[in-house]
């Protein structure tokens, strides 16, 4: 049987250096996720407002969102930017700055639909019993919009990600593009490497995503 | 001469063009029992709502203890913990116990003491034999026991007057029973309660008065549950009441 190529993996310091980029990609969502959390739950705040203007320019930013390859915003940011405006933008600011943008619409729209999922009925029986509107979001609206609201923005965290591996586009050396220079430098000495190497980063992913999902499925399984 | 407990007074209701209440008046009691039937759309659940300004009004008043309950937004919040409300589809919080359901106005809207309103809400719970579910969530109750807590929650606010909103209207016919049960006993014991229903027979038992609704108004109003129900004086009520009859 052939060599899987896993081996490569084993010399030198390489696979502490892929371990190394991995970091590289969780750090980026971890921060934009957190960033996307914050921001977006005041984004789906003002979403259920009922100033139009307002609601339009939302509503303009989330379509911006959907339709942009999130490539082509790391390409505007990081190169497009930075000419025009001069600005002196890292990469994985640019990166952390790109996956924000996405996440606060993305998850802004999963808060938005989260609040207006809970019957009117419930805000008026809280206020029957005396409950201020304030009252009534922390004690009643919020704590419910919330439980439905982790299954489907843990979906948008794995998202994330798996989306992270992108930002090797604009030179951030992530787990991926580790993967890429192990396999490049042992291409004469173990050209299967490109199978075995890959299947680790394949690993690798699945090892951070895969209990994100299950923590879902076991959320959405006792708040339903 | 008493002095009513809940004055309305000229209250007038609105949806865009759709007249719901036109220059309605009523006074109820302390410790009166006043039942309201009418056909659906009458505008009988509208008023209640008006009562405790869930709805907003086009004009007139609503007076409790002589004060008006929505004269400005900072004293709203106190005229409705004054006004227990129990709607049709009971609205316990799906997220919080049977217990932390009733507690939670009692604390953070009141500022009672947590081991005082604990006891007062087990004793109440154990009336209408519940205790034991204290712990459970809503979605583990029948319709029958969450609407007896939903009773619960509301009379632990202590409140002067009770909303019933046609509170079996959504149960199974042998839990209608032991919710009316509940009721009937806060009746005798003195509750002043206005009270919207389809159940004939119970309005009959409970009614100190009984006002029939068609159309925005009292049609016809009675003292004498008893005679209204055997011989009812307008052609409205009659025919009404010869809908919930088989023969």
């Amino acid at each position: 049987m052939q060599s899987l190529g896993i081996d490569v993996l084993f010399k030198g310091t390489n696979f502490l250096r892929l371990l190394e980029g991995l970091w590289v990609a969780v750090r980026i969502s971890l921060i934009s996720v957190a960033i996307s959390i914050a921001l977006g739950l005041v984004m789906g705040m003002l979403m259920t407002s009922k100033n139009r203007i307002l609601k339009m320019i939302l509503r303009l930013y989330l379509e911006i969102v959907r339709i942009m390859p999130q490539m082509v915003l790391l390409f505007i940011v990081y190169f497009g930017t930075t000419r025009v405006f001069g600005w002196n933008l890292s990469a994985e600011y640019s990166a952390i700055i790109v996956f924000s943008f996405w996440g606060v619409a993305e998850m802004g729209d999963l808060v938005r639909g989260a609040l207006i999922s809970i019957p009117k009925i419930q805000y008026e029986s809280a206020q029957a019993l005396g409950m201020t509107p304030s009252m009534t979001y922390l004690y009643v609206i919020l704590p419910q919009a919330i439980r439905r609201l982790i299954p489907l923005s843990i979906n948008l965290i794995t998202r994330m990600i798996k989306t992270t591996s992108l930002v090797m586009m604009i030179g951030i050396v992530e787990v991926l593009k580790v993967a890429q220079q192990i396999i490049e430098a042992n291409r004469r000495s173990s050209p299967n490497a490109v199978f075995g190497v890959f299947a680790v980063v394949f690993l690798l992913y699945f090892l951070i995503c895969w209990p994100i999902s299950k923590l879902a499925g076991y959320l959405e399984k006792r708040w339903a | 001469m008493e002095q009513a407990l809940l004055k309305i007074n000229h209250l007038h209701k609105t949806y865009g063009d759709q007249v719901i209440l036109k220059d309605f008046n009523l006074e109820v009691n302390k410790g009166e029992v006043v039942v309201i039937i009418g056909p659906s759309g009458c505008g009988k659940s509208t008023l209640l709502r008006c009562i405790n300004a869930l709805e907003d009004i086009q004009g007139g008043e609503v007076l409790l203890d002589n004060e008006a309950v929505f004269k400005e937004k900072k004293n709203i919040s106190k005229m409705r913990q004054k006004i227990g409300m129990v709607f049709q589809s009971y609205e316990l919080f799906p997220h919080k116990t049977i217990l932390e359901n009733i507690l939670l106005a009692p604390i953070k809207v009141q500022k009672r003491n947590r081991a005082e309103a604990e006891k007062e809400a087990l004793e109440l719970l154990t009336k209408v034999g519940l205790a034991d579910r204290r712990d459970d969530y809503p979605r583990q109750l029948s319709g029958g026991q969450k609407q007896r807590v939903a009773i619960v929650r509301a009379l632990c606010m202590h409140p002067e007057i009770l909303l019933l909103d046609e509170i079996t209207a959504a149960l199974d016919p042998e839990m209608v029973r032991e919710v009316l049960e509940v009721v009937l006993s806060l009746a005798k014991a003195g509750s002043t309660m206005l009270i919207v229903t389809h159940e004939m027979a119970f309005a009959r038992a409970i009614a100190d008065r009984i006002l029939f609704l068609d159309d925005g108004e009292i049609v016809e109003e009675s003292s004498q549950p008893k005679d209204f129900f055997k011989q009812p004086v307008t052609d409205r009520a009659k025919a009404f009441l010869k809908t919930f009859d088989y023969e």
